[in-house]
């Protein structure tokens, strides 16, 4: 998993609430059985129209916002399917920090284990960050997750959470089974008291 | 007073019973009793295993099935799509070389794996349960914590036989009182999302407590748990009973010393005294037969209301996202819910795919037939679902009104196989995600329990099924 630490980028703005799994990833892509390669499908039925050209309503098709690998949502992002394939997508197309009021449990969970960084803010901050995107042509935002802190070139300096198991995974790209590995003789003693084996 | 006197609720009890390490501020370590697996989340998790040259610590507690790829036409056909015959045939591989036991395509066992898991008692009472799928919590109808995880988590339960959890907060939802007629478990749940909202439960795990949730069949409590993740919690229980007992007795999977586990089973409901971080209530006699009109599951009104109009919402975020999904629906504010027309019906998946929800679709359809235009398709939740069903002859009833009678599996609940919706098309659906697309690119989904389905498919739209005339 490749290390996140700090992290300058453009914002790219999605002013939707509930995007959930099967928009972020469409099901016809689950079928694949390798974990690359999902960028180039990601939010497929909002990207494309039906002949196969991009979209140029939707938000990731816009000139301006090319290249942004922050992602800035709406609230109850990533809600619905389990599916990794929606990390995979985000992460393989080049996000690498998303911003929501709030975020489904098992997305944001899978996040972490594929070097993408969630950040959930007060609903109020997100607003407050879609109008400085409009704002601001070219807008960019300092995640560094080290000090737990945003900022950006206008004034902005925000602090977020973050579990700090969880950064401290992120922030030295760490495999989390190894960890648990470490663990083992307590995994073999739990399984002995429960007659498991 | 002493730790374990402590009173406690049930998923904090299960939890307790399953921690193997606990360190402040990190994520506990939770021993996992069944993982289930299928063919679409899983083969990036054997791939990972093999890359790292790690082994399955427990093979015999993970059980894998194929269901949602899977055709549900002539099985004795080769699988057409290429690319879901490569996931089907990789799982197969994966399961034989780690050492696995899978259900598969032609085995009597095969179907949903939230529908396999309590019908074959793999599933019981005080287990922790996980799979790559958000409807785990299913496995929660049994007095189970199960939930959904993602392929990471697979391979790390694969390898560790072990989960990296956080203890969820405990939300209680107490539904007082007994549904009124022709209201029935789906139509309790989605009256619950359409009151907590998608995100009301996220971080919590539900108990699902009350008199409405105590007379409700164990298949009716599956289809309550079910949706759980709809409304954000990634798991729901209710607590186990006599009803849990006698639906568990004499299944192939369930303890060879069956009144020991009984012993064990009555001690996990929630201790008096024990408080939950939040309860929530609600009057069963409030719930009328509910439907989707919108594009999450939360978007929901009774059967006899209109479409909303999104200006009449209180929340700005709310009303725009109500706006999209109308467009996307094609769906006018102020239209009556009953006079919008259907062009396909959906009856099954792991919500209502069980022989009681067959039942409650037969019944409507017995002596009708499917309206001109309409198709309409039941798809059993699994192999011992179908032949319960062709024993009590309700596939006769479905084929005589017109309607096709399938073989088990996901099929147009996600449209990951050849069922799925044409562009522009309506369907009446007994699943649990009306989401853009979700069973069909274009396609517009709404969310009815089975006898809605099925009273649908016969009018060629919408009805109220408090008037249905049952012949």
């Amino acid at each position: 998993m490749q290390p996140l630490t700090k992290h300058t980028e453009l914002v790219l703005p999605m002013d939707q609430s509930n995007v959930d799994t099967d928009q972020i990833i469409p099901k016809q892509f689950l079928k694949r059985i390798e974990r690359t390669g999902f960028g180039q499908f990601l939010f497929f039925d909002w990207r494309f129209l039906d002949d196969g050209s991009d979209n140029p309503q939707f938000v990731l098709n816009r000139p301006e916002f090319s290249g942004a690998s922050i992602l800035l949502a709406q609230r109850n992002f990533g809600c619905g399917s389990s599916r990794e394939h929606a990390p995979w997508a985000l992460a393989d197309y080049g996000f690498r920090v998303l911003i929501a009021p709030s975020f489904a449990d098992i997305f944001f969970n899978n996040c972490f284990k594929n070097g993408l960084l969630p950040i959930r803010l007060e609903e109020s901050a997100v607003g407050d960050l879609f109008a400085r995107t409009a704002a601001h042509p070219g807008y960019q935002l300092a995640v560094d997750l080290e000090n737990s802190t945003i900022t950006d070139e206008h004034g902005l300096s925000l602090s977020f959470e973050v579990d700090a198991f969880r950064r401290h995974c992120l922030l030295n790209g760490l495999d989390d089974i190894a960890l648990t590995l470490e663990r083992e003789e307590d995994i073999a003693a739990y399984e002995q008291a429960h007659g498991i084996g | 007073m002493k730790a374990e006197n402590v009173p406690r609720t049930m998923s904090e009890k299960i939890w307790d019973d399953h921690v193997v390490h606990a360190q402040q501020g990190k994520q506990t370590i939770l021993y996992i009793d069944l993982h289930l697996v299928h063919e679409v989340t899983s083969p990036q998790a054997f791939e990972g295993l093999r890359l790292t040259g790690r082994k399955v610590r427990r093979p015999e507690r993970t059980v894998a099935t194929v269901d949602h790829d899977v055709p549900t036409t002539d099985r004795l056909l080769p699988i057409a799509d290429p690319i879901s015959k490569q996931q089907i045939d990789t799982l197969r591989r994966n399961c034989r070389e780690f050492g696995i036991r899978l259900y598969d395509l032609h085995d009597e066992n095969q179907g949903i794996v939230h529908v396999i898991g309590p019908e074959l008692g793999l599933t019981q009472p005080g287990m922790a349960i996980v799979c790559g799928d958000s409807h785990t919590a299913t496995h929660g109808a049994l007095g189970a914590l199960a939930f959904g995880i993602g392929t990471s988590e697979v391979e790390h339960v694969l390898a560790t036989q072990t989960l990296l959890q956080y203890k969820p907060k405990t939300l209680e939802i107490r539904v007082d009182g007994r549904l009124g007629f022709g209201s029935t478990a789906k139509d309790l749940i989605l009256y619950l999302i359409g009151r907590l909202s998608t995100q009301g439960g996220t971080g919590y795990c539900i108990e699902y407590t009350g008199e409405a949730i105590r007379s409700l069949s164990m298949e009716e409590r599956m289809t309550v748990c079910n949706m759980s993740i709809e409304a954000g919690a990634r798991a729901g229980l209710v607590a186990p009973d006599e009803a849990t007992f006698e639906y568990l007795r004499g299944k192939p999977f369930v303890p060879e010393d069956f009144d020991a586990a009984l012993a064990r089973w009555s001690r996990l409901p929630t201790d008096e005294g024990a408080s939950y971080d939040r309860t929530e209530t609600f009057d069963a006699g409030d719930i009328r037969p509910q439907i989707t009109w919108g594009t999450n599951p939360g978007q929901v009104v009774d059967i006899e209301d209109k479409v909303p109009n999104p200006a009449d919402l209180d929340d700005p975020t709310d009303q725009k996202a109500a706006a999209k999904a109308l467009e996307y629906m094609d769906l006018s504010p102020g239209t009556p819910m009953t006079s919008i027309n259907v062009d396909r019906v959906f009856i099954g998946s792991c919500t209502n795919g069980r022989i009681e929800d067959l039942r409650a679709a037969a019944a409507v359809l017995h002596g009708y037939r499917v309206a001109d235009g309409v198709e309409a398709i039941v798809v059993p939740g699994s192999g011992l679902v179908k032949r319960e069903a062709e024993a009590q002859g309700l596939d006769r009833i479905f084929t005589e009104a017109g309607l096709e009678w399938r073989e088990p599996g996901c099929s147009m609940c996600l449209a990951m196989n050849p069922d799925k919706l044409e562009p522009g098309q309506r369907c009446a659906s007994t699943s649990n995600r009306n989401f853009e697309g979700r069973q069909g690119k274009g396609g517009r989904t709404h969310l009815v329990g089975p006898a809605m389905a099925a009273a649908a498919a016969v009018a060629g739209h919408f009805v109220d099924i408090r008037q249905w005339d049952y012949k």
